[in-house]
């Protein structure tokens, strides 16, 4: 069940010319990091004298790549999952799904599922297109690989938050404007608290748990915290769409 | 054998303290059809929503097939199909995508999608439309999609919120054999408030009013409230109404303008016959003797003011 609502939300998403040019600009976005920083590469390093000064490239482009990623898609995600619930809503198709043999968590889980596979099909173009340095050199898979499962990971935690502030309004900008604006916040919630290492703010902060998989590192914390983050708002939105049937 | 198919108890419901549905009680057997009037406001829609489970009641209990809305959610909604006051309709998607995902989310079984979705479409009249974005139809081609999403599952039970709105006299002909072919092998409940179309469809009408349920019965009560023992005279000498009334089986005679006359009689008798032999024996310049009918509207606002004083 929650499988057939995902392939129809994956289809609507690719039905309108929205997710196209979405996927187009950033594939564009990335490419174009991706070239630069294959470019630079030999640039920067035949600058480095010293071999311990030196990196290596999958680091070196995948850094340049991964960040800017993580970066983009604080943009491109609000976009895409504006639209779940609030335009059911603006076009009272709702009872459609609340009619049918579903339960509250199967509608919410397929929604979330046709959105994130949506997204994995844009990480896994990035996956790809690292994958692609191995034809001239020796890369490191662990590291793309810990960079991928972080970013999808990011990713997915965004889209739950995107979904849940589109069950909150009738509107699909305003969802993709709250849901911009509290990623954000929750992006550079580190730097307010910088001078306090010991602020329990810090934890909250979404970059911080990403930055350790940028470096490489798996860290089950921070794969936690993903976890919790991306259940705690689906189990609101699950609690908002309840109320609708209740309160009416 | 006639089983019951719906069964709502004592459903109420208030928005925040406000009622919008009091204590409407009924049952709905398998292969009737249940026309549900009221004027706008009256709480058709509210009661709607909850037997179909997008909204609880805030008491009351339905049940469908003798499976609890509000205990088994997912086994009673598998058994109904429902077309709300606007079409839920994705309009991205192509009437046949749309179709397809319907039957999906309504479990029907994967072999069975493709044939679920012809017979939809042919019982709809939409097969020409198969290929076409939802959004492109026109309104009254939306309206079948809708009840296509409806019956696509083979449902026990069919609830049609307004279906005919916005049709073509033709379409609206159309949907009301259809609904009448559904009333055969399903139940269903549809609201509306065009009254002759209760008359040619329904079995059972229930009228709610002001969230009461003001009327609950068949469909003749209602014709015989319609055609009434009542008749209508026209005469162009007329004489005094006593006159009228020495006629045997006449009871009530309510004088109008242009000497018109309503006439009402005993229920049995049948007193045309005799009216017009004294019109013509005295010369009353009789022009017009015809049956009465009060208009289903009449009858409509009778019951509902009847029960309000009451």
């Amino acid at each position: 069940m929650i499988i057939n609502l995902a392939r129809k939300e994956l289809r609507s998403l690719l039905a309108s010319p929205m997710g196209w040019v979405i996927l187009a600009l950033l594939q564009f976005v990335f490419g174009t990091f991706f070239l630069l920083g294959v470019d630079q590469y030999f640039q920067t390093m035949s600058g480095m004298l010293r071999p311990e000064m030196r990196q290596g490239v999958t680091e070196f482009v995948g850094r340049n790549v991964f960040s800017i990623a993580s970066f983009v898609m604080l943009f491109a995600v609000p976009l895409l999952s504006m639209r779940l619930i609030s335009e059911e809503r603006r076009q009272q198709t709702l009872p459609f799904l609340f009619s049918a043999p579903l339960s509250m968590t199967e509608i919410v889980l397929g929604k979330f599922v046709g959105l994130v596979s949506f997204l994995t099909i844009v990480i896994l173009l990035i996956t790809g297109m690292m994958s692609t340095l191995n034809l001239w050199a020796e890369i490191d898979f662990g590291f793309v690989l810990a960079n991928t499962l972080g970013l999808w990971l990011l990713v997915a935690a965004f889209a739950s938050l995107g979904l849940f502030m589109s069950s909150l309004t009738q509107q699909p900008v305003v969802a993709a404007i709250l849901t911009f604006v509290a990623l954000f916040a929750l992006m550079i919630l580190d730097y307010f608290f910088a001078s306090d290492p010991t602020s329990v703010m810090n934890y909250l902060s979404l970059m911080r748990h990403f930055e350790p998989f940028s470096r490489g590192l798996l860290d089950s914390r921070d794969i936690a915290y993903f976890l919790l983050f991306i259940l705690t708002f689906l189990t609101l939105t699950v609690r908002r769409l309840d109320a609708d049937r209740l309160r009416g | 054998m006639s089983t019951v198919t719906v069964e709502a108890s004592e459903l109420t419901r208030a928005y925040n303290g406000r009622i919008a549905v009091s204590e409407v009680s009924f049952n709905l057997n398998k292969g009737e059809v249940l026309g549900f009037l009221g004027p706008n406001g009256a709480g058709k829609s509210t009661t709607m929503k909850m037997l179909t489970g997008n909204l609880a009641p805030t008491s009351g209990t339905v049940k469908i097939c003798g499976i609890d809305m509000i205990e088994n959610p997912k086994e009673a909604k598998a058994l109904i199909g429902y077309l709300p006051e606007t079409p839920p309709l994705y309009r991205e998607l192509t009437v046949d995508e749309f179709l397809t995902v319907a039957a999906r989310l309504h479990r029907v079984s994967r072999k069975h999608i493709k044939k679920a979705v012809q017979v939809a479409k042919e019982r709809c009249g939409l097969t020409e439309m198969s290929n076409r974005l939802i959004e492109n139809l026109s309104k009254g081609y939306q309206q079948r999609v809708g009840i296509a999403q409806a019956i696509i599952h083979n449902p026990m039970v069919v609830i049609l919120d307004e279906p005919t709105v916005g049709l073509d006299p033709i379409q609206i002909r159309d949907i009301r054999a259809l609904i009448k072919e559904l009333g055969g092998e399903h139940s269903v409940i549809l609201s509306t408030h065009i009254l002759p179309e209760v008359e040619v469809v329904c079995d059972h009408v229930q009228i709610i009013h002001k969230g009461q349920l003001v009327f609950n019965g068949s469909i003749d009560v209602l014709r015989q409230q319609r055609h009434g023992n009542r008749l209508l005279l026209g005469l162009s000498r007329p004489p005094a109404p006593e006159a009228l009334l020495a006629i045997a089986g006449v009871v009530a005679v309510d004088a109008q303008p242009n000497g018109l006359f309503k006439l009402r009689y005993e229920e049995g008798s049948a007193p045309a016959e005799a009216l017009v032999q004294a019109a013509v024996a005295n010369d009353w310049g009789l022009y017009q003797i015809s049956p009465d009918q009060t208009s289903l509207e009449d009858v409509f606002v009778q019951l509902t003011f009847q029960e309000l004083d009451a």
